[in-house]
């Protein structure tokens, strides 16, 4: 497949380890932010095959982990009226709320409904027009523009919401160093994020914090290369955005779909599972648009949440602890029977750890 | 947090396009990238595609990779 | 149980499915057959030995690229009955049909379930047939049972395996859930893939007859090939180690699943079956298997290994990474 077997060659990857192992020199610890590079990390051994100063650090870039509970509550709240079809995208369905997930609410009853794209809820609504139809939206900037085009096209459809739990990738690396828990040397900037906001998004980090960064694509080839610049730029001492994803990035990144999202979202203070609040990351339906806004038009009480005691998805998030750290992590919290949303998201670190052996590993 | 998958542009009608990948095809919005061709790869996420991909860079790219391969 | 309530992971073959069968129906039925917890239940009677399994069939769409309920019923029951190395011979069929129904579709699947009865040479001797109120039931739901003689020195089961055991898969994975998947609303692409689903007794048939010594057979259906292989290393108490690159799996499966976001690993067969053999016997059995119309691609996908007691795949960078059993359903994602 094109664009995807060329950046899986096992031989290229080999000489390029080789290459890493003869480069890097000191103990460096690098953050991949993005859920997504976690498990591509795993799934493809790379995570096995790094010389041993190079520790990799997960970052809070899934965007079911830092979902609060309380969004997953206020979803179920509005799931449970009658007149109610709730979408949501296939990551969220099995996450535990406070007291329940929208699983066990659709075994409950709850017409809930996974769907693959926007579009496809916006779909059901023009088909149930006797139904309000909300989509549950999470995700990054990756996911938001397509969103908004989905809000863009309902011109005539009145029977269709987004409860927004949309956030945003660089307040959350910016806080992470402000808070300054975890030494990160490097960051692995996550790919598609960047194919919509662009390297500008990032500059600050270099400038204001000296961190090198480079955006990274997904397959082990772009991984490798990714590792490898960040090596070059920590012992050059000359931290700088670089992009590795070129054929997807652009600087300026995708200026279509940020016209897109501007027009349809502004941006707002808002709670991070872990990191508490992060100031200007998340991202809420302008007034132009508030016919679509479900938080306008439903009006849900939820109980202050309850999120599990001993449950260390905060910590893990932030990169300050380990899954293997966590009392819980593969006894009673498995991706089966999760206690938190890092066990049960497909690109949770948690999960990545417990499906791919991370307890048999020496990272 | 984003999975996105090269897919062949292979018609489009409107905004919305037919891609391809392994031979299996799907619908896309291109209402993110108004500029794709028929015959462009684009990246598909969530219905959507979110990127024309650039043959240069990533013909660029695999030059890089192969040189680092090189380098004993 | 973890939860009050049944869940749709509860059905899907993973490790919600154990979970049932475990704290459920073990406990209530428990005797040293069911305890095997074999895909079916071999009977002795004086010389005689009798295979009998039961499937219960409730796909949707009931139609869909290269068969459709009927013709998997009978499938899905002829193969358990050729797991454990059987001759089927006699299904009942039970049907459970919504108020409703097109006769012309229900024609179909008869029509369907008696073709594939004729190629696997079984003749459905019993049956029975309800009708639910509309809205009860989804279209149709079959039940179908099955029994088949095992052969003298036939000895296939899944606690079998031993380290150094070769493991191979007849086919390439993935295309029946794929298949169904692409029908599927909400989902809708178009792959050029057409379910897998077929009766392999013939199959079966064939490698018993270059080797009396084959240890395990079983055909992964829900949960795909990665739950079986971990179903059989635990039945075994053994590990198993399989190669990424000699998975067959062709394009369309692989690209559908990155489209979706799938593991191939995990999606349904309902044509493909694993097969746990001697080392020595591996080359000859393989030969035979690739001769039959549904072992064409069969391949050595891996060994049996002592420890650890896990399945683990080597990757294309020649590291090791764990394969579970599949958790929850698979769902297509943006993350």
């Amino acid at each position: 497949m094109k664009h995807l077997d060329e950046y899986r060659n096992p031989e290229l990857a080999k000489k390029i380890i080789s290459s890493i192992k003869a480069e890097s020199d000191q103990e460096m610890r690098l953050m991949e932010v993005c859920g997504t590079h976690t498990v591509a990390i795993f799934r493809s051994g790379i995570k096995n095959i790094l010389p041993d100063n190079i520790s990799l650090i997960s970052g809070p870039g899934c965007p079911v982990c830092v979902t609060p509970n309380q969004e997953i509550d206020m979803a179920i709240e509005i799931a449970k009226s009658d007149d109610v079809i709730l979408t949501t995208f296939g990551d969220m369905i099995r996450v535990p709320g406070s007291f329940s997930s929208l699983e066990k609410e659709r075994a409950n009853g709850a017409d809930i409904r996974v769907i693959y794209s926007s579009l496809d809820a916006l779909n059901i609504a023009r088909q149930n027009p006797d139904k309000k139809v909300v989509l549950l939206g999470i995700g990054f900037e990756t996911t938001s523009p397509t969103i908004a085009g989905a809000i863009l096209s309902a011109k005539n459809v009145n029977n269709f919401f987004v409860l927004s739990s949309h956030k945003l990738i660089p307040p959350a690396m910016k806080m992470l160093l402000e808070v300054g828990e975890v030494k990160i040397d490097g960051f692995i900037c996550p790919g598609h994020v960047s194919t919509i906001i662009g390297s500008k998004a990032y500059e600050f980090i270099p400038q204001e914090y000296g961190v090198p960064c480079v955006i990274a694509g997904f397959e082990p080839l772009d991984i490798l290369q990714s590792i490898l610049m960040l090596i070059k730029q920590i012992k050059e001492g000359n931290p700088r955005v670089e992009i590795g994803y070129k054929r997807a990035v652009r600087p300026e990144g995708n200026t279509t779909a940020l016209n897109i999202l501007n027009e349809v979202f502004e941006v707002c203070d808002t709670r991070w599972r872990g990191l508490g609040v992060v100031p200007l990351s998340g991202l809420a339906i302008s007034d132009k648009y508030s016919q679509y806004d479900a938080r306008k038009i439903f009006d849900v009480k939820v109980e202050s949440e309850n999120e599990p005691k001993g449950c260390l998805c905060g910590e893990v998030l932030r990169g300050i602890k380990i899954p293997l750290e966590c009392n819980f992590f593969a006894k009673s919290c498995t991706p089966d029977n999760p206690i938190g949303p890092c066990m049960v998201s497909s690109e949770g670190t948690c999960s990545a750890y417990f499906k791919y052996g991370g307890d048999r590993l020496e990272c | 947090m984003c999975l996105a998958v090269p897919t062949k542009i292979i018609s489009i009608e409107n905004d919305m396009a037919q891609v391809e990948i392994g031979g299996v095809t799907r619908k896309a919005s291109i209402q993110l990238v108004p500029e794709a061709r028929v015959g462009d790869y684009i990246l598909l996420h969530a219905g959507f595609a979110i990127e024309v991909l650039n043959e240069e860079e990533a013909l660029e790219t695999l030059e890089i990779l192969e040189q680092i391969g090189e380098t004993p | 149980m973890k939860n009050d309530k049944i869940l749709l992971s509860h059905g899907s073959g993973g490790k919600a499915s154990h979970e049932l069968i475990n704290d459920l129906f073990l406990p209530a039925f428990s005797n040293p057959i069911l305890d095997q917890l074999n895909d079916q239940a071999v009977l002795q009677f004086g010389d005689v030995r009798i295979a009998y399994t039961t499937d219960s069939y409730i796909i949707d769409p009931i139609f869909f690229p290269g068969g459709d309920i009927g013709k998997l019923a009978v499938c899905g029951t002829v193969n358990d009955l050729a797991m454990c190395g059987a001759r089927p011979l006699y299904l009942s069929t039970g049907f459970i049909i919504e108020e409703g129904l097109s006769i012309d579709d229900l024609q179909k699947i008869i029509s369907s379930m008696q073709k594939t009865a004729d190629e696997a040479g079984v003749k459905i001797v019993t049956g029975d047939t309800k009708v639910a109120n509309k809205g009860h039931v989804d279209k149709i739901f079959i039940n179908t049972s099955g029994i088949g003689i095992v052969g003298n020195n036939v000895n296939i089961s899944g606690s079998n395996a031993k380290e150094g055991d070769i493991v191979i898969v007849s086919g390439t994975i993935g295309n029946h859930g794929i298949s169904v998947l692409s029908k599927r609303e909400g989902l809708e692409f178009d792959a050029p893939i057409v379910s897998d689903c077929a009766p392999l007794n013939s199959l079966v048939m064939d490698m018993l007859s270059v080797s009396k010594n084959i240890k395990c057979l079983r055909d992964p259906t829900r949960g795909g090939l990665a739950t079986t292989l971990n179903e059989l290393a635990m039945q075994s108490n053994v590990g198993i180690m399989i190669d990424e690159a000699n998975i067959p799996i062709n394009d369309a499966v692989r690209g559908a699943c990155e489209l979706l976001g799938y593991d191939p690993l995990y999606v349904a067969n309902e044509g493909v079956l694993v097969s746990i053999v001697p080392a020595d016997e591996a080359p000859n059995i393989l030969a035979k298997m690739i001769e039959n119309k549904y072992g064409q691609d069969a391949q050595i996908i891996g060994e049996v290994i002592a420890e650890p007691k896990k399945v683990l795949l080597k990757t294309a960078l020649s590291t090791t990474r764990i394969v579970d059993m599949l958790a929850g359903e698979l769902l297509p994602r943006i993350c």
